[in-house]
């Protein structure tokens, strides 16, 4: 999770990713932030982000973001 | 059958009284028969197009679907006789059959688009490229009719499919409820491009007769009628004058052709999705709104999430995504980052995808090159920025001006200045008068046509110009106020005598003010022709 954490906090310094939980519906990240940590994460963890899973629940919240990332990891 | 002719609005006035009278069971096959109708008007031959979209779609999203039926309960049939390695195999090997499905099904859709949509496009070029090389018989073309709204629907069913292929949505199993998701009339002529998740929801239901849910039906329509017949189509004869003659209305006539193509593009665009919408509000039906007062927005990329959303949303979850996450992207994406760095390797995906999203939109948007330079000049910008952004941050840091109202104006009336500069790609009908009209904006000194009444002689007059600040100024007006919410329950609060003078005149001054009759000919709406 920390790592997730450090590759979010790069990305928009100012944001609690903490207590943030609509990061997608309140546009904090837009789609080229979205493409830019798909790249970073699927190289960090090893993990293959498709289109279908690109989804707001997906990528509201560092939790739904890490959830995700593990059930990629469990599917690989 | 035009939404300003007197023909659709005889044919609105059959369709809603018998839409409520007729039995609940049978809502649905009359609004697919008036469907078909209404598409039928603008030539029969078109709806083989549509038919054919729309029967090839539906079965191989059934097929698909059936496929992962079958996988899931062959799996779940098998789960202790499977390995992993076995199970992941036969998944994969089931995945690759519905791939071909979903592949064949878009291919033959989008074939059918390029063809009629591109074919003399495709072929003008290869004619000056073999010219350029010397010579042989150029290759004649082709006479094919473009069905109306046919990037519209085809782009609508392939979303569709592409939902079902995801799982996002199960197939629909009526042939016919599909059949009306892609062919349901409001929207044909120019969407939105509706996403069968959210329209499926409201559409082929049955629905009795609300009284307020018609008359705030009624009461879009009338506003987007007001947009599109006293706004776009008075200013048209003014956009056209200009456009018409490059070589004589260059300089600050351009400047002038600019704003009013911008407010034209508006009106009509925007005015043309209020009846959508509205037509569709008063048959129960909820339509996706698609556009949120993007004259306001404070950069070209909140610009694109306000303008047009169907469609930008579309093509950000169809193509943006799907080719940012394809594996030669991310390979792509390992190449820069070793060679370059982490950012490279983290902006890579984002440049080549931003470009291949900005290019189809171009392409979508007109067989011309027009077109896909100003997908192109859209992508430039929108790149320029980002990159700009650390820059922007520190501006704002040191000069405190983020938040404050006179930055926000002025960030809002540059993004608009940019908007209507990008529009002029849309205006010419070639890249050299464009690029001529570009120019002249910096080199043509004639900006006393301001000023000194050669503006009279566009094919406006001082009534029309009236007319349209008038126009622009309620626009304006509404626009502001729909930043604390809808309008029309706000006006259904109101006394009688207050609504009854807000409607009745508004439906007076399209009367009075819109532009038809001698001298005037209602036009056909501008996306209606992609």
């Amino acid at each position: 999770m920390n790592e997730l954490l450090e590759i979010l906090t790069d990305l928009h310094p100012d944001v609690d990713y903490e207590t943030e939980e609509h990061l997608v519906d309140d546009m904090i990240l837009d789609s080229m932030d979205i493409v830019s940590l798909i790249s970073e994460i699927s190289e960090t963890f090893d993990i293959t982000v498709t289109a279908k899973d690109i989804v707001p629940e997906n990528f509201n919240s560092a939790k739904a973001l890490y959830a995700l990332i593990q059930r990629l990891e469990d599917e690989d | 059958m035009l939404f300003t002719s007197y023909a659709f609005l005889g044919f609105l006035l059959v369709l809603i009284p018998a839409y409520y009278l007729v039995p609940k069971r049978g809502q649905q096959p009359l609004l697919l028969a008036a469907s078909y109708l209404f598409y039928a008007a603008a030539g029969p031959k078109y709806l083989l197009y549509i038919l054919a979209t729309t029967c090839t779609v539906y079965a191989a999203a059934r097929l698909i679907e059936d496929n992962a039926l079958r996988q899931k309960a062959y799996v779940k049939a098998h789960k202790e006789k499977l390995s992993r390695e076995e199970r992941k195999a036969y998944q994969n090997g089931q995945k690759r059959i519905r791939f071909r499905w979903a592949a064949l099904c878009l291919l033959l859709n989008l074939g059918i688009l390029a063809v009629v949509k591109y074919a003399n496009f495709v072929i003008a070029n290869l004619n000056a490229a073999v010219s350029a090389f010397g010579g042989g018989e150029p290759l004649s073309f082709v006479t094919l009719a473009l069905p109306m709204g046919i990037s519209f629907y085809t782009f609508q069913a392939i979303g569709y499919l592409v939902d079902v292929y995801r799982g996002a949505v199960p197939a629909e199993r009526n042939l016919f409820r599909f059949g009306l998701f892609i062919a349901f009339f409001p929207q044909l002529v120019q969407g939105p491009i509706s996403r069968f998740g959210d329209l499926s929801k409201t559409l082929g239901q049955p629905h009795g007769y609300d009284a307020k849910q018609v008359s705030f039906g009624l009461q879009r329509m009338l506003w987007g009628y007001f947009k599109k017949m006293v706004i776009a189509d008075r200013v048209l004869a003014g956009v056209s004058t200009i456009i018409g003659d490059p070589g004589t209305y260059n300089g600050a006539y351009a400047a002038v052709g600019m704003l009013l193509y911008t407010l034209e593009l508006y009106a009509d665009f925007t005015g043309g999705i209020d009846i959508t919408i509205g037509i569709a509000e008063a048959l129960g039906v909820t339509v996706q709104e698609n556009f949120h007062r993007p004259y306001f927005s404070k950069s070209l990329k909140e610009y694109w999430r306000r303008w047009h959303i169907s469609m930008c949303s579309w093509f950000r979850d169809y193509i943006f995504y799907p080719v940012s996450t394809s594996k030669p992207m991310q390979r792509t994406a390992k190449f820069f980052r070793k060679r370059f760095g982490e950012r490279a390797g983290k902006r890579v995906p984002v440049y080549l995808s931003t470009f291949t999203v900005w290019l189809a939109t171009g392409i979508w948007h007109g067989a011309s090159w027009n077109f896909i330079v100003w997908g192109l000049a859209n992508w430039a910008v929108l790149m320029a920025s980002e990159e700009l952004e650390p820059l922007y941050k520190k501006f704002h840091d040191r000069f405190h001006v983020d938040g404050k109202l006179w930055y926000k104006i002025f960030q809002v009336g540059r993004t608009f200045l940019l908007v209507c500069a990008l529009n002029i790609f849309d205006c010419y009908s070639s890249l050299k008068d464009t690029f001529s009209v570009f120019a002249s904006l910096l080199t043509v000194n004639n900006w006393h046509i301001l000023w000194d009444g050669s503006l009279l002689d566009l094919g406006l007059t001082p009534l029309d110009y009236a007319i349209l600040a008038a126009g622009t100024i309620l626009m304006l007006t509404v626009s502001l106020t729909q930043r604390t919410g809808q309008i029309r329950p706000r006006i259904a609060a109101k006394p009688y005598p207050i609504r009854f003078i807000t409607w009745y005149g508004l439906f007076l001054i399209i009367l009075l003010a819109g532009a038809y009759g001698v001298g005037y000919d209602a036009s056909q709406f501008i996306y209606n022709q992609f």
